[in-house]
């Protein structure tokens, strides 16, 4: 075992592991945090915690982090090399290990263009890879990527995110495999819709035996109206959502539309069991929290092992 | 080349309300390439200044002069008879060349007439794209002469993001994804395997990271 991280032991015993995402709110209350982490308590072996997602402002990871880790919940905090350079980022890391979180999500994060402070510059210090090398550097040689001695260093179990979606699709196995060879534990991929492209891709991860190096985690996001759908399908770059999915939920009714976004999700975690390679899942609905329970449960994920 | 766009007229124009004599000087170099500063431009924005305030009753004066290299000190001298003259210099070179102005004529207000905007290349005729930060420590060597960190919006060093969609950067379809360009060109030189070698992070020290930049060359300098 690298670290404490419950992830990591979900994911050594064999079992397919589960995580979810709580999206801190944009202000200062806490309440929010602590509801919609509570609603996951039992369903999920951690939670991310999203860091100024979509280049909004919301209350910190860290802080976030801190507040789901207090109620007995198992964070995975998430970073973005887009607003702190290296400095800050060593920082929060050893500041989040001391109050008890040990695993983490390294990201380059969206562009400011797309959130609320678009006059705002990304830092951009280090890009992800480099920033899955630092954490591991920290954690197995002790150092700061400055060189120094770190006093008690922080034991994190390092994720980071793969999109086998966006192109060019031929770059998509090597991108994986410069994350592994940089550090990286596990990895959360973006939410798949296109069953077909991810288990061609997972057929290239096999191929090199990544899938033997990292954990890979199939995101998952339910569509809750044909609207989503078309969204994302038309408006969200490096999203892959096939016309079929998109004609099937314009083929039922819009108070049915919900329910058959839950049905194609939990069919989809239903096939993606099959693929050799696949860890676990990671559920991110949305602003609709309330839902993974039941997709849990649906998928037969449920009860989750109890790992101490 | 130094690409640099001229400022709105109102701007400049609220820069020298308060002069009478104006002293107008373009620059022969990267401005005159991309069409912002150089001794055409200085002509137009004569023009439009005198116009501009003869309709509000005033007669503004402006001399025009457009030296050879604005950043240059042995250049800059020849303005020295110039400016006795005039109240005001108004600059239309890029920020080298304006502070160059100030630094030789240091009792004599200075106003720029653009915005500095990148190192960058001619694309096409009237567009020029960035293609340089200036980081100190060209990496072009390993990314296929293609610059991630001018080019890729996040300057991941890499790799694509998971943003990049038929070969544009999700920032705007008119961005093309660096990484893209990158690999497409390691692998027409057969050098797909380059990809795969991590770039360590970036030493910023030879860009900005270690303050204000000086090149001194021992061999030329007096």
């Amino acid at each position: 075992m690298k670290t404490d991280s419950v992830l990591e032991k979900v994911l050594k015993s064999g079992n397919l592991a589960v995580t979810s995402e709580c999206g801190p709110p944009r202000g200062a209350v806490p309440e929010k945090v602590r509801q919609k982490a509570e609603m996951l308590r039992g369903y999920v072996d951690a939670v991310n915690v999203t860091d100024n997602q979509t280049a909004m402002v919301r209350m910190s990871s860290f802080a976030a982090s801190v507040i789901i880790r207090q109620m007995g919940l198992h964070p995975i905090m998430q970073m973005v090399t887009r607003d702190r350079n290296r400095l800050a980022m060593q920082s929060d890391i050893i500041g989040a290990y001391s109050h008890g979180i040990n695993t983490m999500l390294c990201l380059s994060g969206d562009h400011p263009h797309f959130g609320d402070h678009p006059m705002a510059i990304g830092v951009h210090d280090i890009d992800s890879i480099q920033f899955v090398q630092m954490v591991r550097k920290m954690r197995d040689e002790g150092k700061f990527q400055g060189g120094a001695d770190i006093e008690n260093p922080p034991k994190m179990f390092i994720g980071a995110a793969a999109n086998p979606f966006a192109d060019p699709f031929e770059l998509r196995v090597a991108r994986l495999a410069k994350k592994v060879a940089a550090g990286v534990d596990f990895i959360q991929t973006q939410c798949i819709y296109n069953l077909d492209k991810f288990e061609k891709w997972m057929a290239g991860v096999r191929d090199r035996g990544l899938d033997e190096k990292c954990y890979i985690l199939a995101g998952i996001t339910p569509i809750k109206t044909v609207g989503m759908a078309r969204y994302m399908k038309n408006k969200v770059p490096g999203m892959d959502v096939p016309q079929e999915v998109v004609d099937r939920m314009a083929g039922v009714p819009k108070e049915k539309q919900a329910e058959e976004g839950i049905k194609i999700c939990v069919e989809s975690i239903e096939r993606l069991k099959q693929v050799k390679g696949v860890a676990g899942f990671h559920i991110m609905a949305i602003e609709w929290e309330q839902k993974v329970p039941e997709i849990v449960e649906k998928a037969g994920l449920y009860p989750r092992p109890q790992i101490v | 080349m130094i690409t640099a766009e001229r400022k709105p007229l109102e701007e400049i124009i609220e820069y020298i309300r308060p002069f009478q004599k104006i002293l107008l000087i373009g620059c022969n170099e990267c401005v005159t390439v991309c069409s912002a500063g150089g001794r055409k431009e200085v002509g137009v924005l004569s023009s439009l200044l005198q116009m501009s305030f003869l309709k509000q009753g005033k007669n503004l004066q402006i001399r025009e002069h457009t030296l050879e290299r604005q950043c240059d000190p042995e250049y800059v001298e020849e303005l020295v008879s110039m400016v006795d003259g005039v109240d005001a210099i108004l600059s239309m070179a890029c920020g080298c060349g304006v502070q160059e102005i100030c630094r030789r004529f240091k009792n004599k207000p200075v106003f720029p007439a653009v915005n500095t905007k990148f190192m960058g290349a001619s694309e096409r005729q009237g567009v020029w794209a960035e293609r340089c930060q200036g980081c100190g420590n060209c990496l072009l060597g390993v990314t296929g002469g293609i610059c991630p960190i001018a080019r890729c919006s996040k300057q991941l060093m890499n790799g694509p993001c998971g943003g990049s969609t038929n070969g544009k950067c999700e920032i705007s379809p008119d961005v093309d994804c660096a990484w893209q360009l990158i690999w497409d060109r390691l692998k027409a030189l057969g050098m797909e395997d380059r990809y795969e070698e991590i770039i360590p992070a970036k030493d910023w020290r030879p860009g900005r990271a270690a303050g204000p930049r000086k090149i001194i060359r021992e061999d030329l300098a007096e």
